[in-house]
């Protein structure tokens, strides 16, 4: 199944033994040059890179307070270095935290403060070689951005925001990584990550209306560029083809279908991820942003709501207001534009768990909760919706909605190992850009601390389900769980439940059916 | 000797303040465009400020973290305020009443200072990871540190300094008039050691003292959805 060693399931975890250079082979693939270019970067490797990446450190020390506080604030106490889920299934010292970011402090240190040019040995700084530059493409692509080593530093310093400096640096000397670069290109391009045009969006999503009609009798739809629409529905495109992403998909048309609220998807806007974010690059983050920015003026919406994506929803809570307006309380002419059109009643953007349980919270969905009788759930605290976002309002609404939604439509929910979830969950092992096939290694084996935790409330409780609002945790778990033997079809969506345990009236037999009859039932 | 290390004295105060206020500039200066504080985070000014002051006095994160860290880390810290707080009896006249009050406390927590301190050195040699993450600098730091903290508790419970000749040399310091310093060895080398650590503090690791307080995952206020949070580089790309 796998040319490399799949790491065993310990029953009490412990603190791997050191194996220097354990996962120094792994390295995605390069970015070709036109996947560079669409998203401006040089094509390939430019010849004076050295010089390039050192001005272009300088470049973002002085644009990014985080890049540059970090950079210098690290003692080395080793706090973090026992938090990342990579160094625990690889055993590669240079996954620890403290290390990966040492891969570049060396260098900062080297070019940008007085004891590293004159005493270089002294405080580990090194000059910026090939070898240095192919460290960090091997270690800054095994790190997912995950943020849980930042939650236990003294000085909370992110290795997320190092590892995105180091990606972007290498992005512009010309040395991307294909996956996230090539994937980024077609969303500036066509819409989505998938390249799905217009008509094939179209016709599947009325491939999903046929299907819910057969289960339930009910006329749901799934509108596309309805103009004067209430709400615009961004969410991941994998919500359109992969599974269990689809059931999900569909359990936002019922929920949407049964609080009566008039809804669209944008084929413009047809994607929630923004890769940008992995590649900290701003200026594609606000690019990709930008086009839900303008399918929201142009259908005249007035809510924006978000699907279940982990990095999807940090970038739509924490960053659209910054770099799109897309939010509230914005008082310049770019984000009025926007602001002045949308309702300001509601949160924008709304997460679909927040928009599900308010209809929860006031009973305005039937539910019958036994339909999941048969299952046992627990529920995956995506990293960037855990770390990198909030809910409901109040610090911590990210981790007890969605269990809301979840225990409002399944009798039976346990919690993972309290040290695994919420502020510190672990990392599926697949986000931060990391969910291709050319990294399957580092995947299988940075999924080692979920799969632990999993497995012993699978043992313990009987959990059949892992549920999950996050499609690059849905889809890396459908790759990884049968490594670790458990079946793949574990792991299913939030709104997959909700959409099971919903009830609803069957849509009247004849075409042309009659609003006001349908209201009366 | 005097006036040598009148001059030391002077210079390392300079390099120190100096130092630190361009980097703290820096740090000021640099905008953070997005909006990244560690979730779940406060959802209000009060609330970070309560977030920050928890992380500087208690090491919260730390707590969490690595009870043994923790636990070295934060004697060492507690204790080093305390001796410094103490210190400042041969600095002022007539000395502060509450300089005076915890006096008691701050003559015995040398030996915490000290003691937090070998338990971080003795992480760093006997704990596998810390090893591998640990360089040259850092046993110099610990080194120096140790040595400050020894040097000076022989002064307070072995042999005695002139201590009433330091504090007029102090004083005659901040008047301009240059008064002799006590010639014994043990001091010298503990002034000379307190000066090295000033001059190497805005270039080091240090730096964690003023950087906690600009770390953007700490000091940011959840109300992304709220705001608009835009840095004036970033705003530049709007027009």
């Amino acid at each position: 199944m796998a040319d490399f060693q799949i790491p065993e399931l310990r029953e009490y975890p412990t603190i791997p033994k050191l194996e220097e250079g354990a996962t120094a082979h792994l390295s995605p693939f390069i970015a070709k040059p036109d996947h560079q270019e669409a998203l401006g970067f040089p094509g390939e490797l430019v010849e004076n890179w050295e010089q390039k990446a050192i001005e272009e450190m300088g470049d973002l020390l002085n644009k990014y307070r985080s890049f540059r506080v970090y950079m210098d604030a690290c003692v080395k106490c080793g706090s973090c270095t026992d938090k990342c889920h990579y160094f625990q299934g690889t055993n590669d010292p240079k996954n620890m935290p403290v290390a990966r970011q040492d891969l570049l402090r060396s260098v900062y240190r080297r070019y940008f403060t007085l004891p590293g040019k004159y005493f270089p040995k002294l405080v580990g700084a090194r000059d910026l070689t090939r070898e240095v530059l192919d460290e960090w493409y091997s270690y800054f692509h095994q790190c997912s951005q995950c943020r849980r080593c930042s939650v236990f530093c003294p000085y909370g310093i992110d290795t997320a925001e190092i590892s995105m400096a180091a990606r972007e640096i290498m992005d512009r000397i010309g040395h991307g990584q294909k996956y996230c670069n090539e994937i980024l290109g077609k969303v500036h391009k066509v819409g989505n990550n998938l390249g799905l045009p217009a008509p094939a969006l179209e016709s599947t999503l009325e491939s999903f209306e046929e299907e819910i009609f057969e289960d339930t009798g009910a006329k749901v739809k799934l509108p596309l560029d309805v103009k004067g629409a209430d709400v615009l529905l961004i969410t991941p495109s994998a919500d359109f083809f992969a599974e269990p992403h689809i059931d999900g998909l569909m359990g936002y048309a019922k929920v949407f279908h049964a609080a009566g609220v008039s809804w669209t998807l944008s084929s413009y806007a047809s994607e929630g991820a923004n890769f940008s974010m992995f590649i900290g690059s701003y200026a594609n983050l606000k690019r990709a942003a930008e086009r839900i920015r303008d399918a929201a003026i142009e259908l005249g919406v007035k809510r924006i709501i978000v699907g279940e994506c982990g990095h999807a929803w940090r970038v739509a809570y924490s960053f659209w207001n910054t770099v799109a307006g897309i939010g509230s309380g914005g008082n310049d002419p770019y984000a009025k534009k926007l602001q002045d059109q949308l309702d300001h009643s509601y949160p924008i953007p709304q997460h679909i768990c927040e928009f599900t349980w308010g209809y929860i919270q006031e009973g305005k969905l039937n539910l019958d909760p036994s339909e999941n009788d048969w299952r046992t759930l627990t529920f995956h605290d995506s990293c960037n919706v855990a770390r990198g976002s909030g809910m409901g309002g109040y610090p911590g609404g990210q981790f007890d909605i969605p269990r809301n939604v979840i225990k409002a439509v399944c009798n039976n929910f346990v919690d993972m190992d309290p040290d695994t979830i919420h502020e510190k969950t672990f990392c599926c092992g697949g986000g931060g850009g990391l969910l291709t096939d050319d990294l399957m290694e580092i995947r299988v084996k940075g999924a080692l601390p979920r799969m632990e935790a999993l497995k012993a409330v699978v043992d313990e409780h009987k959990v059949t389900n892992l549920a999950a609002i996050c499609a690059i945790c849905k889809s890396q778990f459908t790759k990884v769980l049968p490594y670790y033997n458990m079946p793949m079809d574990m792991i299913v969506s939030v709104h997959q439940l909700v959409s099971d345990a919903i009830i609803l009236e069957p849509s009247p037999d004849d075409d042309d059916e009659d609003d006001e009859d349908s209201q009366d039932d | 000797m005097s006036a040598l290390y009148a001059l030391l004295f002077i210079a390392a105060t300079i390099i120190f303040v100096g130092g630190l206020y361009i980097k703290i500039r820096q740090y000021y200066d640099t905008p953070a465009p997005l909006v990244i504080p560690t979730m779940p985070a406060p959802r209000t000014e009060k609330g970070v400020a309560f977030r920050l002051f928890r992380e500087v006095v208690l090491f919260e994160s730390l707590f969490k973290s690595n009870k043994w860290i923790w636990l070295f880390g934060w004697m060492f810290h507690v204790a080093l305020a305390l001796v410094l707080m103490r210190h400042l009896r041969y600095f002022t006249q007539p000395v502060w009443d509450w300089v005076v009050l915890i006096q008691p406390f701050g003559k015995y927590a040398g030996f915490a200072m000290v003691i937090g301190l070998l338990g971080l050195w003795a992480r760093r040699i006997l704990v596998e990871r810390i090893r591998y993450i640990t360089g040259p600098s850092d046993h110099l730091m610990l080194a120096l540190l140790v040595a400050i903290g020894l040097s000076g508790l022989g002064m307070k419970f072995v042999a005695h300094t002139d201590i009433v000749a330091l504090k007029a040399f102090f004083i005659g310091l901040r008047n301009f008039s240059l008064q002799p310093l006590p010639n014994d060895p043990l001091l010298l080398i503990h002034l000379f050691l307190v000066f090295a650590l000033m001059v190497i503090f805005p270039f080091s690791k240090l730096l964690h003292a003023p950087g906690v307080f600009f770390s953007p995952t700490r000091n940011q206020t959840d109300s992304s959805r709220e705001k608009r949070h835009l840095a004036p580089w970033a705003a530049e790309l709007e027009k």
